[in-house]
């Protein structure tokens, strides 16, 4: 009898997991509503965002979004690969634990004072250094045109990519530790150089779990949200120049929830709360699945 | 190189070829090591430099009246976050006091009850992808479930805002630890006699019980500094507030609103808050690491 009471009680209790998510799916449908109705899916293509009108529409944020995501993967993937392959195959091994610790402090950051970093400290850099550098060598590409103010997509990016690293590194080097050892020892047998064993040995049976770090790191990237509304300069424009004030969707929902009037303006950025739940859901779901395929049953730690 | 093949060419050729080839591969070798050092230290750099930043920034503008006082008046100096740290209190209060059960319940169920079935895997699942879930998305959530119905702003929203982050995290590590609690103890405690409730609650919870503790506390730092979910539901306040159905401050949220504001005053005051904020989370998360390499978490003993 407390057996059985004791049961439905820690299963109630999981599937609170699925009402949770289910839950929040129906709120935002329902709290969408009207401009779900009213828009439809031109809502995702439609430039113009203009409370005051009442027209709304999300593509500014969508490219804000996915512009300063892949470039903070850009900056963070390589960055990512080359700590794992040290942690992992070169380090002194007294040194692995102290490093994989600090790359993880980098998570324990909150995102708020990423942000006033960003604002105090990397702004003025991006402005005054790094920015003239960028215009001066790369600025044929168009990407470094205009008016440098510091905050805009560039510094986001960068930011962004400070705040993916840990996960994107963490991960890959649990991946790469679940590569069996007889693996690295056969290539090393056939005469192969460090480098070729790890690319051979190890890469290369990784690499399914290694794009699903990498897309776990894109789903956190996707929905920073602090962060990025402290340091991209929020203004809802597309411009190809990484200099310019962009916006994101989850940096429009920090900025204009509270102060939102009007129920088709409510409903507008929650429509636009809907996107951002729904592609997170799906991104991570994708980057689960592959980590799950490559280290299911491997011990996924570090000595 | 030629396109000839190998075996056909003069001798001297194939030797050069051979050597040439030794030294591109232990060239690359060195070039990719020396690349994966330079990674680890530009990825350490800012690490150091946001740790100096906050400490340089941050400590000079620590004294009494910060721990003590509600914010000053724009124009005034002084002033404390006193209310924030409160604020910060109160709502982690409420989010534990909802999310850690519900969470270590929903890891018992996957590590005791769900192994192996579908509904477990689903509900694993299920957790792995709500934990990627943008945080100012439990902010709308817990807005229109709680703000909209109340027609106010208020403690409770943002605790129940924050639970919501927590069960996710919190049932990963409970079902992880509780994995690590060897069988032949559950069997030695069944075999007596102890009903499976009875086993689950004070031997496999109990044995892995420093492991949940160091999970939850690990949950607790991550939403400790959130932001975004706060932002309407907890709103902030500028005075004292104790009570849960009403605007409360929070540490990150005075954090966010002294950082993009215009004043040097609370610029000072945001370096000082964060300085706080991140001693409070990297001690936990220190001391964690500390007490989880002890080896308490391994044996599980």
């Amino acid at each position: 009898m407390a057996d059985n009471s004791f049961a439905g009680i820690v299963l109630a209790c999981a599937c609170s997991i699925f009402a949770i998510v289910l839950m929040i799916l129906v709120i935002l449908i329902v709290r969408s509503h009207l401009t779900l109705v009213q828009f439809g899916w031109k809502f995702f293509t439609n430039q113009a965002w203009d409370p005051v009108s009442g027209n709304f529409g999300a593509l500014p944020f969508i490219y804000g979004t996915i512009t300063t995501s892949i470039l903070a993967l850009i900056i963070a993937v390589p960055l990512a690969l080359g700590v794992a392959i040290f942690v992992t195959e070169l380090c002194p091994r007294p040194l692995r634990a102290p490093i994989s610790f600090l790359t993880e402090l980098l998570a324990a950051i909150p995102s708020v004072v990423y942000g006033l970093w960003g604002i105090f400290v990397l702004v003025p850099l991006i402005r005054d250094v790094v920015g003239p550098f960028l215009a001066k060598t790369l600025g044929w590409t168009g990407f470094f045109d205009g008016q440098n103010f510091g905050v805009g997509m560039l510094t986001a990016g960068i930011v962004l990519s400070i705040m993916v690293l840990p996960i994107i590194s963490s991960l890959t080097r649990d991946i790469m530790l679940s590569v069996p050892n007889s693996q690295r020892e056969a290539v090393l047998a056939l005469g192969a150089t460090k480098w070729e064993m790890i690319r051979i040995g190890v890469l290369r049976n990784s690499r399914i779990g290694i794009v699903g770090a990498v897309m776990l790191g894109l789903g956190r990237a996707l929905g920073e949200t602090m962060a990025v509304t402290m340091v991209i300069g929020n203004n809802p424009q597309i411009v190809k120049s990484l200099f310019a004030p962009g916006y994101t969707l989850a940096s429009v929902l920090a900025n204009e929830f509270s102060e939102a009037t009007g129920d088709r303006y409510l409903s507008a950025l929650i429509e636009i709360g809907l996107a951002l739940f729904l592609v997170t859901i799906v991104v991570n779901a994708i980057a689960r699945l592959m980590v799950w395929a490559v280290t299911r049953g491997a011990p996924a730690k570090v000595s | 190189m030629s396109t000839q093949p190998f075996n056909s060419q003069p001798i001297e050729t194939r030797r050069k070829l051979a050597r040439f080839n030794r030294v591109r591969r232990s060239a690359t070798n060195y070039v990719v090591g020396g690349l994966s050092v330079l990674a680890t230290i530009v990825v350490l750099a800012p690490l150091a430099a946001i740790l100096v930043y906050l400490i340089f920034k941050g400590a000079s503008s620590l004294n009494l009246a910060f721990f003590t006082q509600v914010p000053a008046p724009v124009g005034e100096t002084g002033g404390g976050m006193a209310n924030s740290i409160i604020g910060s209190g109160l709502i982690l209060m409420v989010s534990s006091l909802i999310g850690v059960p519900i969470g270590i319940a929903a890891g018992v169920y996957l590590a005791e009850y769900g192994r192996g079935t579908m509904l477990g895997n689903a509900v694993r699942f299920t957790a792995d992808v709500l934990n990627g879930v943008p945080s100012i998305v439990m902010g709308i959530a817990a807005y229109s479930l709680v703000v909209v119905p109340q027609k106010h702003f208020s403690a409770l929203a943002g605790g129940i805002a924050l639970a919501i982050m927590m069960v996710p995290t919190i049932t990963r590590t409970t079902e992880e630890m509780l994995a690590t609690v060897p069988h032949a103890i559950r069997e030695a405690a069944l075999g007596l006699g102890v009903p499976k409730w009875r086993t689950t609650l004070s031997v496999s919870l109990r044995t892995a019980s420093p492991g949940i503790i160091t999970g939850c506390m690990l949950a607790f730092a991550r939403v400790a500094g959130e932001t975004a979910p706060l932002l309407f539901t907890a709103f902030g306040n500028q005075f004292w507030s104790f009570k849960l159905n009403e605007p409360i401050a929070a540490l990150p949220l005075q954090i966010y609103v002294y950082a993009i504001s215009p004043y040097d005053e609370w610029h000072r005051l945001a370096w000082a808050g964060s300085l706080v904020l991140i001693v409070l989370i990297m001690a936990s998360v220190t001391l964690v690491r500390i007490y989880a390499n002890r080896g308490v978490l391994k044996g599980g003993s």
